[in-house]
């Protein structure tokens, strides 16, 4: 997915709507920052979840993350892949690393999230 | 005699008796507290002087005099230190432990034998704590002493993953349920045998009250779960069913019947096992468990009245994030040399507080090293020589008691160290009682715990009992169930 088409959470997470669904993942700059994915934690399909809630977590070698979902809905699909091989997230965040599949409810936008270029600034002032 | 002095003496009586029994300065009383209470009379006096009041009456003079106890504790004087063992001693004495009279005791708490080479590596100072140092890697042998308790343990159970220990048999049951609450996340039943160790099941009800959960206990009076009952009573909902086996009767479940119950529900199946029992019984991940718990007291702890003792706890590999307490891992230094580290812990307390899954966040060092050397020292052929022990010594002692006293086996059912007898009395705790001044620990009172078993004990027999301690018990049950029935006291 084209980066620049995605809108993004404050706490990293990427979402992008197709019909009624939104694909969540985590930015590339959030997988630079985690070393050595050890583990991570998916909800399952079926389960509720909340924006600004936690979904999931990342397990590095020092620390956990948790993951928040940048939207309402129901989960409609894991990328069970990436919960087996969490390289898959470090070298394909915005590709084969996605995480999750949110049902959401019909004429939901995503507008409460930041674009790519404000997205980009966030970046800009946590890097340093 | 100075041991249970009935009414306090008079304060002159009582201070001859110091002058006389301390060996003694004018000060002794001073110099006594100075040395075993930190807050010294200096120390009281900066304090004092800090605040800017003379004394500790005028600390508290605002307290009213209606409001204070304006007397002395009603505690005896003040002992010397050999008055105070001969006391101790005295009350002591009272007590019939396991070594003075013949034990048959049983009910998770067994009088195995402890080979000496386990006091002498438990009690060497480098490993002599309870606990894993807060800089654990700084503890490598303590570390490698653990990794090789969990790979032990792992043997034993026949399962993937064994965390560095608990605290004992009771709380291991609970913390396997809540890894199981944990792991089935939508599902919130739990069923537990009622052949299942009653104080454990009374744990696991604390630890589950202010849970998101329901226990449900299923009876079992024929001395087992029978499959037939679980399967009309587990549900879509239930998260996990709890067996023992052997049981608290010391029957055997049909283990492997009730793993096919619990699968086909895609529930997680608990049981908590006898380590011993696996030198002749299959090991618990061998017939199906998912999580297995064990009280670790057989595995080279002394009965010490009831604890410590070990908690053990394995896994599939699956539920190694949900598992509680601490796990060592083996990895390698700069350098490349094999070392230990403690791993995973992102599922404990002092990463993610809000998170962990449990409120232990240690391990029973010292018992779990204890249970290490144990296990080595016997190593698998002299576990299952002391498990043919037990067997064979357990079932001489059931015929026999059923030949020679009277009694009867309360369930027909296969067993392996212990068994359950019934009598035609529901006296069974003073007959328990008259038999211990024959010089005998027959067995625990099972009405204490199932009102329905009033008339029934369990007997259990370690490698440690010889023929001759069985059929003196097998004499003094019998004589005192005749004295009982011709109405003795």
């Amino acid at each position: 997915m084209d980066p620049k088409t995605l809108r993004y959470s404050k706490t990293h997470e990427w979402a992008s709507l197709s019909g009624d669904v939104v694909t969540v993942g985590i930015s590339s700059f959030a997988a630079d920052q985690l070393q050595d994915i050890t583990f991570i934690k998916l909800p399952a399909a079926g389960d509720d979840v909340a924006a600004d809630r936690s979904f999931g977590e990342i397990e590095t070698v020092k620390a956990v993350s948790d993951l928040y979902s940048p939207v309402s809905g129901t989960v409609a699909e894991v990328n069970q892949p990436a919960a087996d091989n969490p390289d898959l997230i470090k070298n394909a965040p915005f590709g084969d690393g996605w995480l999750v599949k949110v049902r959401v409810a019909p004429g939901s936008t995503l507008n409460h999230l930041q674009s790519y270029d404000d997205y980009q600034k966030q970046v800009a002032s946590e890097a340093h | 005699m100075i041991a249970h002095r009935q009414a306090p003496k008079k304060k002159d009586e009582q201070n001859s008796v110091r002058r006389m029994t301390v060996l003694v300065n004018d000060h002794w009383e001073n110099s006594l507290a100075d040395a075993y209470i930190l807050n010294t009379s200096s120390d009281r006096k900066a304090m004092l002087d800090a605040i800017g009041v003379s004394s500790v009456d005028e600390l508290f003079a605002p307290i009213p005099s209606s409001l204070r106890l304006n007397r002395s504790l009603n505690l005896p004087a003040a002992q010397s230190e050999l008055e105070l063992s001969q006391h101790l001693e005295a009350l002591a004495a009272k007590n019939v432990p396991a070594g003075k009279a013949v034990c048959f005791l049983g009910g998770g708490a067994y009088d195995h034998f402890i080979p000496s080479v386990v006091d002498a590596i438990a009690g060497r100072s480098e490993y002599y704590t309870a606990y894993t140092p807060y800089q654990a890697e700084a503890s490598q042998g303590s570390l490698q002493a653990f990794f090789e308790y969990q790979s032990l343990i792992c043997q034993l159970t026949g399962l993937d993953m064994a965390n560095a220990s608990l605290y004992e048999g009771g709380s291991g049951v609970a913390e396997a349920v809540i890894m199981a609450l944990n792991a089935t996340s939508k599902k919130h039943q739990v069923l537990i045998a009622e052949s299942v160790h009653p104080e454990y099941r009374q744990v696991l009800a604390t630890y589950l009250a202010n849970l998101k959960a329901e226990l449900v206990t299923i009876p079992t009076p024929n001395g087992y779960l029978d499959p037939n009952a679980l399967r009309r009573t587990i549900t879509d909902q239930t998260a996990c069913v709890v067996v023992q086996h052997p049981n608290f009767f010391g029957c055997l479940e049909e283990t492997e019947s009730l793993a096919s119950v619990v699968r086909d529900k895609q529930a997680v199946f608990i049981v908590s096992f006898d380590p011993i029992s696996t030198g002749v019984l299959k090991r618990p991940g061998d017939y199906g468990a998912d999580i297995a718990v064990a009280e670790g007291q057989c595995l080279g702890t002394q009965l010490g009245f009831g604890g410590p003792y070990l908690g053990i706890l394995a896994c599939r590999k699956q539920f190694v994030r949900q598992m509680p307490g601490r796990l060592v891992g083996e990895t390698v230094d700069r350098n490349g040399k094999r070392c230990w580290v403690l791993t995973l812990q992102a599922r404990e307390q002092h990463i993610r507080r809000e998170k962990a899954l449990s409120n232990i966040c240690t391990n029973q060092g010292l018992f779990a090293l204890r249970a290490a050397v144990y296990l080595a020292a016997l190593g698998p052929q002299g576990l299952r020589e002391t498990a043919e022990l037990c067997m064979k010594k357990a079932h001489y002692a059931a015929d026999t008691l059923c030949k020679r006293s009277h009694v009867s086996m309360r369930f027909k059912r296969p067993f392996f160290k212990e068994f359950t007898v019934c009598v035609q009395s529901n006296e069974v705790p003073r007959l328990l009682d008259g038999v211990v001044s024959s010089g005998f620990h027959a067995g625990l009172s099972m009405g204490r715990w199932y009102p329905w078993l009033q008339d029934s004990f369990s007997v259990a027999v370690t490698e440690k009992r010889t023929k001759q301690e069985i059929d003196g018990l097998a004499s003094a049950l019998q004589a005192r169930l005749m004295h009982m029935e011709k109405g003795g006291a």
